[in-house]
């Protein structure tokens, strides 16, 4: 065979373009900006407890800023170990006359909660875009109906419970104390808060330091809902809120989402108590693409699985295992891809990449793909101007990256995507597994018969084949080996929260 | 009694990849019964026999949890078939080791050995009662299965010798697990002797693995070991659950607690609690395509 004429000899447009600056569009979008107005930000928020705002025993406060522009949103109070304390202690309070509420009536509230949400998910979709810096895009299309929905579902089950599966009559645990991350503030309380009520236990959230707002929010509807003081109580602060609360003697349940590392550190901490542990960590996800898979799609998939909330999330599909022969084929159309995104301001109804969450983050995600290139794998990022102000980080993909390479093995919570290869089945699920990790993987080809051998060799909590990313409040969702354990969504996200 | 022959006694020995070495230490202690009377030298394993014993559960894993339910069914009623017929065995050394007379060391005998029928039973089922669909709002096919945990360290029971050690073992391998157990201290013999059971009911050698000794020193290398997916803490006392607890930790190892029934009784018949501690569930998702969504219909 001849070989392929080098790309430099290569006259064809569509080869060249994507190593080149694109060629400037015809027409440009005119901004399509969601507006700001439906949403009104108070500028300071205290501790939600026992069915009151009030402020920290200590009086201390921090700031939240909106990452794509730095403005300061609002001043949050920060809960010391006596705030956490006295979260509990309602938590306790009200445990006793909530979980003896029958179960229709328990129910009635969390549909209540999820009409509200429903009604107002406007409001609190620019709200979450403007202290997350996700596009609005997916805040109004994904998280919020992802949010209503979890509600809405297991409102059904408080009643049905004797039918779960767990016996007759399965009874509550008592308070849960949860901790959830900045990626998905509300859906993240949702997946937490709505199982947690629905099988009449209480609780005491903590939300992420760096996106305290729309749990302030939610704690507005909870009144507006008319549930009774002390079933919902919202602690904002750091990590040593969270630690206090996870640490705390009375609490029976301890769920949280977040990095490996801090739950390793949890699971030590619940060592030897009766506390029961649910935990949904980290992941180095395996996009594998054969090479029958309907290209279009698959490029498709993997913009969705690394790209999609500027890819922090713990199930991205972070590491892209294409065939060998149509790797190339397939960089092409997703470099070509690429360079259509459209990177900027949050709350524009046309952004597909919005900021980072934090400078903290940008920091991480910056120093982890600088250690790619220094190792030797080739980056790549299509020309992408960079906003001035705030926290940004343009899309970028490595190619020929081994796995031996950090940008391989190590959670960047960014969107960096490391594309490595390989010849045989089998070789795939080897890479594939080759992780610590075990939260999600897609696979991508015609045949169905791979698909199912290939999904059965995975470890992996989450299989999308010739699809990615796709949540719904009944089908469950967690890991295998240091992804963490138990499962949020479904029936089987009930077990979390019951005694059994 | 005429017993002019003398009888020959057995050498225990440990069950570790379907093979039965002693402890690479070369280290014994001595058994004796509730009265102090010596029984048998047990190998005293050591930190290198319970790594020895991981290796072999890993290897035996793939193709123990790929096999059919059917035949995991199948090998798990050997095991009880196989018992039935060294019943006298198991009742002479239950009785033992644990002082019961010999009607209540009967008892505890059949019910391990129906405990293994219970157990085989439930190989092809509890994917349909803990599986299912899920009926998401969205066209995807959606169906969520568990899935063996992986290389379980089992620490049995210290009091109840054998059924208490068999209700242990037997969820943890019926699911598709591989097991490394840690027998019980003071009376491991009914354990070692398990090994010559399953040895020969076509259960593949590496899926149960069987030591004897200190259970504080085998269980803190297992239970810190990066490639033991969960740990059962069902015979370790107070203190000893919290310090493996935390070591599991390292790489968030699967706990399974001890239970208050631990010191009592084994007899009643058991949920399916010890068998999705160590499941895991997988969710696959699938597109359904669209047929009919122009409005017509079928």
């Amino acid at each position: 065979m001849a070989p392929a004429p080098a790309p430099a000899s290569t006259p064809d447009p569509a080869a060249t373009r994507a190593a080149t600056p694109a060629p400037a569009p015809a027409f440009d979008y005119a901004p399509a900006p969601e507006s700001r107005a439906v949403v009104d930000i108070a500028p300071s928020y205290g501790l939600f407890i026992d069915g009151e705002f009030t402020e920290a025993a200590d009086g201390k406060v921090f700031k939240t800023v909106s990452p794509s522009t730095e403005e300061v949103l609002s001043e949050v109070a920060e809960a010391g170990e006596a705030d956490v304390d006295r979260a509990v202690k309602a938590a306790r309070r009200a445990f006793e006359k909530w979980s003896a509420l029958p179960g229709a009536e328990r129910a009635k509230y969390l549909f209540r909660i999820a009409r509200i949400i429903q009604e107002r998910s406007r409001e609190l979709a620019v709200l979450e875009t403007l202290d997350n810096g996700k596009p609005i895009r997916e805040t109004r299309d994904a998280d919020l109906p992802l949010v209503a929905a979890h509600f809405f579902y297991y409102a059904g089950w408080a009643d049905k419970l004797d039918h779960a599966g767990y016996g007759p009559d399965p009874r509550p645990l008592g308070v849960a104390g949860q901790v959830i991350p900045w990626n998905f503030p509300l859906l993240m309380l949702a997946w937490k808060i709505a199982p947690a009520l629905a099988t009449g236990n209480t609780v005491v959230l903590k939300p992420a330091e760096t996106t305290p707002l729309s749990a302030l929010f939610f704690a507005d509807i909870c009144r507006r809902a008319g549930l009774p003081k002390g079933v919902v109580n919202i602690v904002t602060g750091d990590g040593r809120a969270g630690a206090a609360l996870t640490a705390h003697p009375d609490v029976n349940k301890v769920a949280f989402t977040g990095s490996t590392a801090v739950g390793k550190q949890i699971a030590r901490t619940v060592a030897g108590t009766r506390k029961k542990l649910t935990l949904e960590l980290g992941g180095k996800g395996a996009n594998i693409v054969f090479d029958d898979a309907p290209i279009d799609q698959a490029v498709e998939g993997i913009v969705n699985g690394i790209f999609f909330n500027q890819g922090q999330v713990c199930c991205a599909g972070s590491r892209l295992l294409v065939q060998e022969s149509v790797h190339d084929e397939l960089l092409d159309s997703l470099k070509r891809r690429l360079t259509t995104l459209r990177l900027g301001d949050p709350l524009d109804k046309n952004t597909d990449i919005g900021a980072i969450n934090s400078a903290e983050q940008l920091a991480r995600i910056t120093a982890l793909a600088d250690q790619g290139e220094a190792e030797g794998a080739e980056r790549w990022s299509p020309v992408c101007e960079l906003p001035e102000n705030g926290y940004w980080f343009a899309p970028t993909l490595f190619t020929n990256v081994t796995q031996a390479h950090t940008i391989a093995r190590d959670e960047i919570f960014g969107p960096v995507l490391s594309v490595l290869t390989f010849r045989t089945p089998d070789e795939a699920v080897a890479k594939a597994n080759n992780t610590p990790y075990g939260l999600s993987a897609g696979i991508w080809t015609e045949k169905g018969s791979r698909i199912l051998a290939v999904a059965n060799k995975l470890r992996a909590g989450v299989i999308w084949s010739n699809t990615f990313n796709k949540f719904d409040p009944t089908s469950p969702f967690g890991g295998y080996k240091e992804s963490g354990f138990g499962r949020e969504g479904g029936r089987h996200g009930l077990e979390a929260y019951l005694d059994v | 009694m005429s017993d002019a022959r003398l009888s020959v006694l057995k050498t225990y020995k440990l069950y570790v990849g379907g093979k039965f070495p002693r402890s690479e230490s070369g280290r014994v202690y001595e058994v004796t019964d509730s009265k102090q009377n010596w029984l048998a030298n047990a190998p005293l394993s050591s930190r290198k026999d319970a790594r020895d014993a991981v290796v072999a559960a890993r290897k035996a894993f793939g193709g123990w949890s790929g096999a059919t339910a059917y035949n995991r069914g199948q090998v798990l009623y050997r095991i009880a078939e196989m018992l039935e017929g060294r019943r006298d065995q198991y009742l002479a050394e239950v009785a033992d080791a644990e002082g019961l007379s010999k009607a209540k060391a009967a008892a505890q005998v059949d019910a391990a050995i129906d405990r293994w029928v219970w157990y085989a039973g439930w190989t092809d089922k509890i994917a349909q009662v803990v599986g299912g669909g899920n009926p998401v709002a969205g066209p995807f096919f959606n169906l969520s299965s568990p899935e063996p945990t992986g290389v379980v360290a089992v620490l049995a029971p210290q009091k109840s010798s054998f059924l208490g050690l068999v209700s242990v073992v037997a969820p943890v391998v019926a699911t598709g697990n591989t097991a490394v157990v840690i027998a019980s201290e003071r009376s491991p013999l009914p354990a070692l002797s398990l090994g010559e059971v399953l040895a020969t009911s076509d259960l593949p050698g590496g899926v149960v693995n069987i030591l004897s000794g200190r259970t504080a020193e085998i269980a803190a290398p297992l239970a810190a070991h990066q490639d033991v997916n969960a740990i059962d803490l069902a015979g370790a006392d107070e203190a000893l659950a919290k310090e493996l607890e935390i070591a599991a930790a390292d790489n968030l190892k699967r706990v399974l607690r001890p239970q208050p029934v631990d010191e009592a009784d084994w007899s009643a018949t058991p949920g399916t609690e010890r068998m999705t501690a160590f499941l895991e569930t997988k969710t696959v998702w699938h597109p359904t395509g669209a047929l009919g969504a122009s409005g017509s219909s079928y």
